[in-house]
């Protein structure tokens, strides 16, 4: 055990934790922002993404140990509710969610992936989402979500 | 996760010093296999030590080779300019690995080393000639890889970089499981001046393998015609609820016909 | 613009999710919380000799560790089953208990044994290990149809045979098979498969030994029940002292059903330490013990006349119900699969046997659609087959045997009404939706790339808003399957909705406020939705079956309804006016031929300031409540399309097209029901092409993660064309028929049907699903050597 610090949504947070601490578990157990969520074991559902210095991870599959340091962005520190960041207002816009588990996760994925490409084809997009899963929209409406948000944010 | 202690060296040499203090320790790079290997609780090192802070992520042309740090990370190779340039191939085979997610952590030096056999980059470092570069010597990848999930690294021995050929003519088409979405079949296929190299990943039950019969036909004629007669068996093939011996056996033909363009 | 009925609003529900606000059971902690992890067997079928927990309860952090002797000893019992039917011989469905810690024996890879409860999950996880049992191992029973000759799973349970049941006229329909000029036979399985909600199930149990009370908070599609079946059948205590919550819950489709082992366990586990438990399943802890879906084996034989209309049809199935009966398990085969047989054709003779088997797999229950999708597919593929046979365009033999539109109300041969629908309009517009003339084209231009391109045609039928309980009752049924609906209004006019029906996705929030603003002429943002909590709500039955809006939105009106009459008397009062004479409309109250009119608000406000009030005829206050039980089930139905190529040289299927026309009666949100059509579509394509829950012989499930188990991405879709026809439902004052599982029930056949299409010039004629790149190489490649031979 030993304090870890990190800086979360430009709050410092330092725990005294394990090593063996999984960044989300650090996120969710110890910051207490819940928002960020654990779907599979295998880093494949994408429930968990967050930004690491900027770029997407999973944070199911990183260490908070090495993460010690480093600025995360969580879904809570891109917008806040009387304020949403225009990617979370498109998915609103274009019902982009349902049951709203997957959705930060595939929020955090949108916006780094219409960052590094603003002109996103229909199949850009569909590839940049390969590593986050959602079972109710069957992806349809998180296209367009995405689409319209990369215009929102114009990038 | 078992309990562990976690270390973060900033050299190779303290790197070195570190996993000897440990008796089961492991090196810890992107750690996109590593972590959701202790996730599981498959295995339970006693410390880990993280390379990142080791300075090996330095991507630079050599001339006839370009050098890779072992720490540079997919999308880091996807993205430069030097791949790009040098062997576009490399570049766009380090695009197609997993997600966003695990290119943005994933390493080229954790993939090489942890050699899963529906890896990519052992395809890379096979075709591509590469050098694997560790804290003690140079290994010719024809020498690195030694079955699957196993290589000539010895016991805390590190890699450093991996030098890659620079082909006349190169290309990687994989196709992928459609669940995990790893290499069901990979084949990269490189031409050089002496010859034209086939490796194989994602299909041989002793992982990634050079293709001697493809690598006679299209050294002589490099096209896909000549390929068109091959009878590629089998037999060594791994075979598993997604793909049959036989239907890997047909991917990797069908795979490099594509790939010879 | 108006934010009532027919409106594609944005959800209100929505910047929650968006923002990381949402509360999943899973983000709730309790001061002095303790977490369980369960032992569970890694062997299918084996006695239990010994179980030594010593080492485990001795452990660092461990707090208790329980097995299968405490629940017995505290007369505990097993999650009960909510529907049987009646055998062909005239016995009852067999029903094996189904303890919720394993007791002397185990019946599938998962089956919990036993349960460590520390102070960390790492620490209850490290006790687990040390959790040592001792098996006698029995042979697995994992091929569905050796299963009744195999190895006896419960003793209570001969041939491993549950129920085998019949439903229609067998004598009539065998005559028709064997009059008939052509009897088309085909043989389909349903492939098994695993919901996987995003969401993992998880529960949170605590314990007030001051009131003597239990809380769980559960990932639930119905907490009512949830607190029925365990407070009643299951640990025999007072309903009242146990409080259910739902909170937000992240997708079910159908697995959320049902009681758990897990969740009963930590609920009774949580009185014994007095301590709150938290347990969250992990993936593959899902993979292994939610309820799977499908899993059947149909023989279908449909027999024609020599003007090829169909004069008969029988289907005989034998269905995977794995170790236990689950919940609802014997409903799905039966009264929701072999009631659905007719489809969306006149067919005067139909037949079903079903027999419902026992294995050492997870317990197999309803999965999006839900009986429907198989019934669909079976006969969608043998309408295909069929009109392959006799050289007819697939369209235009569906449509010789449609149901006419005038012969509604329509009378099945298997036990439904239709009350109303008109089938040809759908297909029409579907196939112009695909441009359906011009498919030919697409299929020659595919061709010169080296693709063949097909097209696949599904026209079904659903039973949904689940369900008028007399029926329901007749049929099996244990429990009433109504809802209800209380509206209360503030003095200053705000309104809170209470539903027994459970938002975990659909957009309850939205939709019933839509309802109410549109009944009552309020804003939406003045409308808030309650449900998902035993303490708050009205015992009801939850959401599945497509039944919320067609079932709890028409006990919303009839609520919203009582309100209204209620708020007339008043404002006639107010008015000086007669009841009759007061007119309600867009929020005012007015009286007809005069000027005089009152805002709804006045009307509350007088209701709860009741200075000037008619108190000898009404009491104050202005809350009411009602239940709404259908005369009827809803028939949503549709014509969907699917075109693919496929990559002769590497099996790949991609569906590169997709029209789908549903008629699901009125719409009140638009934008809502296309999200659910095109996550059900997903579903279908997932179940066609992709996924499927695979036991090797040994009973151990090979697909148990995402390495494995292949979910639908975004990149292994297209994007969808949905349009809609409407005959509004004819017995609820909506109008409305449900669409959650439409897309899921429509689906699979359609891609089938394509893949077929697209590989006939190749002389393939049939294919499995999932039609994974594998399958679909290989039946090229035998269909090409049985051509060379």
């Amino acid at each position: 055990m030993g304090d870890i610090s990190l800086t979360i949504n430009g709050k410092v947070e330092t725990h005294d934790v394990g090593d063996n601490t999984l960044l989300v578990d650090f996120i969710r157990e110890k910051a207490g922002l819940t928002g960020t969520h654990i779907g599979c074991d295998t880093s494949q559902c994408g429930a968990c993404v967050v930004h690491l210095d900027g770029v997407s991870v999973k944070a199911c599959t990183i260490l908070a140990a090495q993460a010690a340091g480093s600025e995360v962005t969580t879904i809570e520190g891109i917008g806040s509710s009387d304020s949403l960041h225009p990617m979370q207002e498109a998915f609103q816009e274009n019902h982009g969610l349902q049951c709203g588990f997957c959705t930060p996760g595939m929020v955090m994925s949108a916006i780094e992936l219409v960052s590094k490409n603003k002109n996103a084809s229909e199949k850009e997009i569909r590839d940049g989402l390969e590593g986050n899963i959602c079972r109710c929209t069957g992806y349809h409406n998180i296209v367009k979500s995405v689409k319209a948000g990369a215009e929102k944010m114009g990038v | 996760m078992y309990s562990t202690k976690y270390v973060k060296p900033n050299s190779t040499p303290e790197a070195l010093e570190a996993i000897k203090s440990l008796s089961e320790g492991k090196f810890l790079a992107g750690g996109m296999t590593l972590i959701p290997t202790l996730k599981q609780r498959l295995a339970s090192p006693d410390g880990l030590v993280d390379i990142s802070g080791c300075n090996l992520d330095t991507i630079a042309d050599e001339g006839e080779t370009i050098k890779i740090g072992a720490m540079s990370r997919h999308v880091s190779v996807a993205e430069s300019p030097v791949v790009k340039k040098a062997i576009p191939t490399l570049a766009s085979l380090a695009e197609g690995i997993g997600d966003r997610q695990v290119r943005n952590r994933g390493t080229l030096g954790g993939s090489v080393a942890n050699n899963d056999p529906s890896a990519c980059y052992p395809s890379a470092v096979l075709a591509l000639k590469a050098t694997v570069h560790t804290n003690s010597r140079s290994i010719a990848a024809d020498d690195f890889f030694t079955g699957m999930f196993e290589t000539a690294l010895e016991e805390d021995e590190i890699i450093e970089s991996i030098s890659f050929s620079k082909p006349t003519k190169a290309n990687y088409v994989k196709f992928p499981n459609p669940a995990s979405r790893y290499a069901m079949v990979g084949v990269f296929v490189a031409k050089f001046g002496e010859g034209v190299r086939v490796a194989v990943t994602g299909a041989g039950e002793g992982g990634v393998f050079r293709h001697k019969e493809m690598e006679t036909a299209l050294s002589s004629n490099y096209s896909s015609d000549s390929l068109s007669s091959l009878n590629i068996a089998s037999d060594g093939l791994i075979s598993d609820l997604h793909a049959s011996a036989e239907y890997r056996a047909n991917l990797i033909k069908e795979m490099t016909k594509r790939a010879v363009v | 613009m108006s934010e009532g009925i027919g409106a594609s609003v944005t959800r209100k529900e929505d910047k929650k999710f968006l923002t990381g606000k949402g509360r999943y059971t899973d983000d709730i902690n309790r001061p002095g919380q303790t977490h369980a992890y369960f032992v569970r067997s890694d062997v299918a079928h084996a006695n239990i000799k010994s179980i030594d927990t010593k080492a485990a309860s001795s452990a660092d952090g461990v707090v208790a560790v329980y097995t299968g002797e405490d629940v017995v000893a505290d007369g505990i019992g097993g999650p009960i089953c909510g529907w049987v039917v009646p055998c062909r011989d005239g016995s009852a469905t067999k029903e094996p208990p189904h303890p919720i810690l394993a007791n002397g024996k185990v019946r599938y890879v998962g089956d919990h044994v036993a349960v460590v409860i520390a102070e960390t999950l790492a620490q209850a996880k490290s006790a687990a290990e040390l959790v040592e049992v001792e098996y006698e191992e029995l042979p697995a029973v994992v091929d569905l149809e050796k299963a009744s000759s195999a190895t006896e799973i419960h003793k209570e349970v001969p041939d491993n045979c549950y129920f085998d049941w019949e439903l229609g006229d067998e004598a009539s329909t065998d005559k028709a098979l064997k009059s008939a000029s052509r009897v088309v036979k085909l043989t389909v399985r349903n492939n098994r498969l695993v919901p996987n909600a995003m969401e993992p199930r998880a529960a949170l149990a605590e314990y007030d030994d001051i009131s003597e009370s239990y809380t769980l908070h559960t990932t639930s599609q119905n907490p009512q029940l949830t607190r029925l079946v365990i407070a009643a059948f299951m640990f025999q205590i007072p309903e009242s002292k146990l409080r259910v919550v739902a909170p937000d819950v992240g997708g079910g489709f159908g697995s959320k059903i049902y009681v758990y082992a897990e969740e009963a366990v930590c609920t009774w586990a949580s009185k014994k330490i007095n301590r709150p438990i938290k347990w969250t399943a992990d993936r593959t802890q899902a993979f292994l013990s939610d309820a799977h879906g499908r899993d059947h084996i149909n023989n279908v034989q449909l027999a024609l006349d020599d003007n090829n209309k169909i004069v008969g049809l029988r289907v005989d199935t034998i269905c995977n119900l794995g170790s236990y009966l689950s919940a609802f398990a014997v409903s799905v085969p039966t009264y929701l699969h072999g009631t659905l047989l007719s489809g969306v054709y006149d067919i005067p003779a139909i037949y079903t046997n079903v027999k419902g088997m026992a294995t050492t797999t997870a317990p197999v229950d309803a999965y999006r659609g839900a009986g429907r999708p198989e019934a669909t597919y079976l006969l969608e593929r043998t309408m295909d087959a069929a009109a392959r046979e006799i050289g007819m365009d697939p369209t235009e033999f569906r449509r010789l045997n449609f149901i006419p539109k005038d012969a509604f109300p329509y009378q099945t041969q298997v036990a439904l009404q239709y009350d109303t629908g008109d089938y040809e309009p759908q297909l029409d517009k579907a196939m112009e939706m695909i441009d359906y003339k011009n498919f030919e084209t697409r299929r020659s231009e595919a061709a010169k790339r080296g693709m063949y391109r097909g097209i696949g045609v599904s026209t079904y039928i659903e039973a949904c808003g689940i369900a008028p309980s007399a029926v329901a009752g007749a049929l099996g049924s244990r429990v009433g399957l109504y809802e209800s609906a209380s509206v209360r209004v503030d003095p200053t006019g705000t309104i809170t909705v209470f539903t027994g029906a459970h938002s975990h996705g659909q957009g309850h929030a939205t939709t019933f406020a839509q309802i109410v603003s549109e009944k009552l002429g309020v804003p939406l943002a003045n409308v808030d939705l309650i449900h998902g909590d035993s303490e708050k709500n009205s015992f009801g039955m939850g959401t599945y079956g497509s039944r919320s809006l067609a079932v709890g939105g028409a006990a919303l009106v009839k609520a919203l309804d009582k309100v209204i009459e209620k708020s007339k008397k008043i404002a006639a009062h107010l008015m000086e006016a007669s009841v009759e004479d007061v007119e309600f409309k867009e929020g005012k109250f007015a009286v007809a031929g005069t000027d005089k009119e009152k805002a709804f608000g006045e009307i509350a406000l007088a209701a709860y300031v009741p200075h000037n009030y008619p108190h000898e005829t009404l009491e104050p206050g202005l809350e009411e409540s009602a239940f709404y039980d259908p005369l009827n089930f809803t028939y949503p139905s549709g014509a969907h399309i699917a075109e693919v190529e496929v990559d002769p040289a590497t099996g790949v299927v991609k569906v590169v097209d997709w029209a789908a026309c549903d008629d699901f009666g009125n719409l009140i949100n638009p934008m809502i029901v296309e999200g659910q059509v095109h996550g059900g579509i997903a579903q279908g394509i997932g179940q066609a092409l992709l996924e499927d829950a695979h036991y090797d012989e040994n009973g151990q499930l090979l697909t148990a993660s995402y390495m494995d188990y292949c979910m639908p991405r975004a990149d292994d879709l297209p994007s969808f064309k949905v349009g809609y026809t409407n005959t509004p439902c004819t017995h609820n004052d909506l109008g409305v028929k449900g669409c959650g599982e439409a897309g899921a029930i429509a689906s699979p056949p359609a891609i089938i049907n394509a893949i077929i299409d697209a590989l006939s010039p190749l002389g393939v004629t049939d294919m499995s699903m999932p039609a994974t790149p594998q399958k679909v190489w290989k039946a090229i490649q035998d269909s090409q050597s049985i051509a060379a031979e």
